[in-house]
């Protein structure tokens, strides 16, 4: 019996229901003090002087520090992806070195105080008096200092990516189709506020952090603080979401840690929620363009793909939004730029579907719009511009596009659409219908991966990985995996993660977790059982002695063998024989070259039904179907749970989500859940969730792709088409506000 | 979150005198308005007085046919009240299209008409706000003010009264009643919300220490066919973009009798006099609730921002009408 593919329900589920799970902010250690952070409230300037006469005075307070108390970092923090395995601090900035305020929530002063409400409290006395300067906080202030930027995530990837002769391509088009939008940025919002409880015993330190890489944090605070990696222990052992917010290590980690220094006693950071808009990233204000050139049959001659965002003063960040418009169509001719805006912002980071939600976004309402002008079915149009190879001419480890939008196309009941706009009512509800095409990368910029394996003498298991539960429900997975590559039953397996000291995974972020975690513990669980088949069969007094090794199979800790019929050794058998208390084997998963000769996308296709009123803009999605293919399912429970959330992550980046700066003072509008809007429950549709199977050998020994990303990616382009297609009208912005859907006023305005 | 000192109040006239022993004492009524804005640093009050145990939970039958409800009674159990659903079904869907059902089960009914805005720019601590720091000017006017008023508006303040049940009593022409230091008072619906003109710190006409006691709802039976529709971005959890009660009475195609209140267009609820008066014996038809709206609108002043929602208020009164004409007709 196989665990893996079966949709076991979460064994973490008990646990988090009844309250017993245990999330940083919940660690309680003797002696606990309490951090309130101060931010700036301005943009950019300097801090000429905090009086923290009446905060120090205040009932609980032990400490305030300012930049004169704080220590200086050891070292210098260099923006890079978590997933590349190394330190990775969420930009290449870190406060309270000095008096300059790069952006507006930067940390400026702290205080640390026996309670938590004392310590904020104080900091609420804190005065702080500041020269500013001019800020540059939105696109529209910085348009004219625009640059096209060289390499983006650090220098990890190139800024512009061209092949062919794009103009020409547009040139020698029958048709042209250009679209412009502009996008508010988007905040994460996970409902658990970012937290950190910080330990030092001598020279060691223990950090409790709600973050969705432990491993980025341990190495991102030694490198900070000048500690040998081994001294920094990070336990992470529950997170309540993250989705990007928690996937870079942002400066509050570190602060909490010199805090709990200074002090002498552990300290408990809990950020606030409008802390939360000025503390971890957020996906960045941006503009996209792109310009599609096409045969009159819909072949694609050319795409010409621009994007324009704010960064922050000291990183060339920008989500890369060319990855999949590069690639998921064959198209001869493409040109991809990225250009920024040095901007008075935090630097942005990884927000669901990075980079390319948006990007797709762009491509696929573009997509539509050519349909429309060709009169082409805009499935069709799809499916006509698949290649099976991706620009290199390398074929995909995996496809499943066109079976996605066929499966898709088919559950919707898409051949019964009738193609013209603003022909559907229903009362007051104009109906639309639309369809996207989704796809994410795969990237493995992450170093092995690593995972160990032990049985015990009873025959119960653990299988481990410095890994962390984030919600998407990787501790359920990797005990099927566990399971069944060791071969004993899930109830004898334990999955254990959420410690630095367990063996090496990297942060799970741009849906890799699935696939590194899933490889590694594959890795362990074989290596064991490789080495208990070795016993067994060299055991003299094992029914198996002298079987080939390959022969032999385990299930429910029973070995058996095709060379010998009805023999039956047991694990637990075989380790009382030979005298061992456990067994144990560390497995190793290498992911495949950056240069592997084959095209990397996960593929899926999203249609969307909605109801507008075109009177008063409002916009209701009635259906999401979305089919998928991303490769091997190892939990069909949690594989859909991902996938429905992340569909309905694409609705609210459609309709509610966007937060916008006040250009006056460089502070963010809406930095709390009244006006930083989300779906509610009445807001969610029908989502119905297909899967498409694909068999991918090259992605990891269980064919993983992942369901992280994909899910959200594509969703709002669908929506965007079906309010088209209600309509007959296109909205220009993310998201889509009812002042923008609704029909303008009779004589125009 | 401030030091604060607490007492609980035992009768009307204990808990006026606990308030007028320290100025800077609030009521505690469900603490959803009030306990927020202690936590923001918004409200500067130090003690609060609970007033949870006393008598004002009721919603009581008046001998017009109207209705007394306590300052006390949850949001949700006034929403649920058999006579309210059947005499003012517009009070009791505005009730339930607000806030969340948790909310309103702690939430009362006084503490529901003295909720603040939401202006982001108050609440923020930081940017100039004539309400919160009389005299340092108002963020919104040039700022993000999607959600800001556009009737009732001054130069020094713009923020929308948020309130759902608020525009509904207005539509009725509720009283509030409070007893204070100086003895019990009858406050006019539309008395009771200050138009922020240059004091737009000063919300209420209502002295140190008074308390809200009771709404009386006068009898109305053309509340019987009344609606209240809601109109925002999500669906469920979010303040009105704009809202609308209305009811009417037609004789022979004509309208005899209307009522109309507005919400989220308004500085304080607005009651949309106007409007009334110019559909009072005309047809009862869609040519006239545009006439009408038009009529209601004609004074906005926008901003930035919050243009859109002329041409919005305009087609959510007029729905509004055609939902409670086709209700007084089914
Ligand atoms: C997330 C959220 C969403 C919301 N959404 C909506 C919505 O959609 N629509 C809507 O209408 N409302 C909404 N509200 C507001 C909510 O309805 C009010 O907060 C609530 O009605 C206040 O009642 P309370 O009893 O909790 O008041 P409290 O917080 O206890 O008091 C509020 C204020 O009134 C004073 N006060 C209370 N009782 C009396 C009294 N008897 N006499 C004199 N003064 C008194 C208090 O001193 C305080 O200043 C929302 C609130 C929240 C937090
Ligand atoms: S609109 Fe009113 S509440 Fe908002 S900032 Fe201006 S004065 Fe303050």
């Amino acid at each position: 019996m196989n665990a893996v593919g079966t949709p076991v329900t979460r064994v973490d589920g008990p646990a988090k229901v009844t309250g017993a799970a245990r999330y940083s902010a919940e660690i309680s250690l003797p002696g606990m003090t309490y951090l309130a952070v101060v931010g700036a409230t301005i943009a950019s300037g300097r801090v000429t002087a905090i009086d923290a006469e009446a905060a120090r005075a205040a009932e609980g307070v032990l400490a305030v520090l300012t930049p004169e108390d704080l220590p200086k970092i050891a070292a210098e923090p260099h923006l890079l992806p978590s997933l590349v395995g190394g330190p990775a601090p969420g930009e290449s900035f870190f406060p309270m070195q000095d008096d300059i305020v790069q952006y507006a929530g930067q940390p400026v002063a702290l205080v640390i105080a026996e309670e938590y409400e004392q310590a904020h409290h104080a900091a609420s006395l804190v005065r702080i008096s500041y020269q500013p300067t001019r800020s540059v906080t939105t696109i529209e202030q910085g348009r004219d200092q625009a640059y096209e930027a060289d390499r983006l995530f650090g220098g990890l990837m190139p800024a512009r990516s061209e092949r062919g002769d794009v103009e020409a391509g547009l040139a020698g088009a029958d048709v042209r189709v250009e679209v412009a939008y502009k996008m508010a940025a988007n905040h994460h919002n996970p409902i658990e506020a970012p937290s950190t409880v910080a330990t030092w015993d001598g020279g060691n330190l223990t950090l409790y952090e709600s973050t969705q890489g432990i491993r980025a944090t341990q190495q991102t605070v030694a490198l900070l603080l000048g500690l040998p990696i081994a001294r920094v222990r990070v336990i992470t052992r529950f997170v309540g979401g993250g989705f990007g917010a928690k996937a870079m290590v942002w400066p509050n980690v570190t602060l909490t840690a010199m805090a709990a220094r200074h002090i002498g006693r552990p300290v408990k950071l809990m950020l606030t929620r409008p802390q939360m808009f000025t503390s971890n990233g957020h996906r960045e204000e941006q503009e996209q363009r792109i310009t599609l050139g096409a045969a009159r049959d819909g072949r694609l001659t050319a795409i010409r793909h621009e994007k324009l965002s704010i960064t922050s003063p000291f990183d060339d960040w920008a989500e890369p939004a060319t990855g999949v418009s590069s690639q998921l169509y064959g198209c001869q001719n493409y040109l991809g730029i990225h250009r920024l805006i040095k901007g008075n912002t935090m630097t942005p980071t990884f927000t669901r579907g990075p980079g390319e939600s948006l990007g797709v976004f762009t491509l696929e309402t573009a997509m539509d719009e050519l349909a429309y002008q060709l009169a082409i079915d805009p499935v069709e149009l799809r499916l006509r511009n698949h290649t099976p190879v991706d620009p290199f001419g390398n074929p995909w480890s995996s496809d499943g596009l066109m079976e996605c939008l066929r499966l898709g196309a088919e559950r919707f009941g898409w051949s019964e659409r009738n193609p013209a706009p603003r022909a559907t009512q229903d009362g007051e509800w104009l109906i639309g219908t639309g369809v996207a095409s989704a796809a994410y990368p795969i990237a493995f910029f992450m170093p092995p991966q690593r995972a160990r394996a032990r049985i015990f003498a009873d025959g119960s298991a653990i299988v481990q990985t410095s890994t962390q539960e984030f919600g998407t429900g990787v501790l359920t997975m990797a005990t099927q995996v566990g399971a069944d590559a060791l071969g004993v039953a899930l109830r004898d397996m334990e999955f254990q993660a959420g410690d630095s000291d367990l063996p090496n995974s990297t942060a799970a972020v741009g849906s890799a977790g699935a696939g590194m975690v899933s490889s590694a513990v594959h890795a362990a669980g074989t290596a064991l059982r490789e080495q208990l088949i070795a016993l067994a069969v060299g055991d003299e007094k094992s029914p198996l002695h002298g079987a080939g090794p390959a022969s032999v199979n385990v299930a429910d800790g029973h070995l058996t063998s095709a060379e010998r019929p009805g023999a039956v050794d047991t694990y637990r058998e075989l380790l009382s024989r030979n005298h061992m208390s456990d067994a144990e084997a560390l497995g190793t998963w290498r992911p495949p070259p950056l240069d592997t000769p084959h095209g990397l996308l996960t593929f899926g296709a999203q249609f969307a039904e909605v109801a507008v009123d075109p009177e008063l803009g409002l916009v209701r999605v009635r259906r999401l179907n979305g089919a998928f293919a991303p490769g091997r399912v190892l939990n069909p429970l949690l594989a859909h749970s991902q996938l429905m959330g992340g569909m309905l992550w694409g609705m609210s980046q459609a309709l509610l989500e966007g937060n916008h700066m006040d250009p006056r003072y460089g502070r963010w509008a809406e930095t709390n859940l009244a006006e930083y809007l989300v779906p509610v429950n009445a807001d969610a549709p029908d989502v119905h969730v297909d899967f498409v199977d694909v068999n991918d050998e090259l992605v990891g020994p269980l064919g993983a792709k992942g369901v992280g990303e994909i899910g959200q990616v594509g969703v709002a382009a669908a929506i965007a088409n079906a309010v088209f297609h209600a309509t007959g009208r296109r909205v220009r912005s993310l998201p889509m506000a009812p002042e923008l859907v609704m029909d303008p006023a009779a004589g125009g305005q | 979150m401030r030091p604060l000192t607490y007492s609980r109040a035992g009768d009307v006239q204990h808990a006026i005198a606990l308030a007028t022993a320290n100025p800077a004492s609030a009521f505690l009524a469900g603490g959803t308005t009030e306990v927020d804005l202690i936590r923001a640093g918004i409200s500067q009050s130090e003690h609060l007085v609970d007033i949870n145990e006393l008598p004002l939970r009721e919603v009581e039958d008046q001998p017009d046919g109207g209705l007394r409800i306590g300052a006390l009674a949850r949001m949700s159990d006034v929403a649920r009240t058999p006579s309210v659903v059947e005499r003012y079904p517009a009070i009791s869907r505005a009730l339930l299209l607000g806030a969340s059902e948790q909310l309103r089960n702690m939430a009362s009914m006084g503490g529901n008409l003295r909720q603040r805005t939401r202006c982001a720019y108050l609440r923020d601590g930081v940017s100039p706000c004539n309400k919160r720091e009389p005299g340092s000017g108002c963020a919104a006017l040039d700022g993000f003010n999607r959600g800001h008023a556009i009737l009732g508006t001054s130069e020094h303040c713009i923020a929308t009264h948020p309130s759902d049940v608020a525009v509904a009593l207005a539509a009725f022409d509720a009283v509030i009643r409070t007893v204070g230091p100086d003895g019990e008072r009858a406050i006019p619906f539309d008395d009771f919300f200050l138009l922020p003109g240059d004091t737009p710190h000063l919300e209420h006409p209502i002295a140190p220490g008074e308390l809200i006691v009771g709404i009386d709802v006068p009898g109305a039976p053309i509340a019987r066919g009344s609606i209240y529709l809601k109109f925002r971005d999500r669906q469920s959890y979010e303040f009105a973009l704009v809202s609308v009660a209305a009811a009417i009475e037609v004789d022979d195609s004509l309208v005899t009798g209307v009522r109309i209140a507005m919400g989220g267009v308004g500085t304080k609820p607005w009651r949309a006099r106007r409007a009334e008066a110019a559909l009072v014996g005309r047809p009862a038809n869609e040519t006239s609730f545009r006439h009408a709206a038009a009529a209601e609108l004609a004074e906005a002043v926008v901003r930035e921002h919050n243009a859109f929602k002329v041409e919005l208020a305009q087609r959510a009164m007029v729905r509004g009408l055609v939902h409670s004409l086709n209700r007084s007709q089914s």
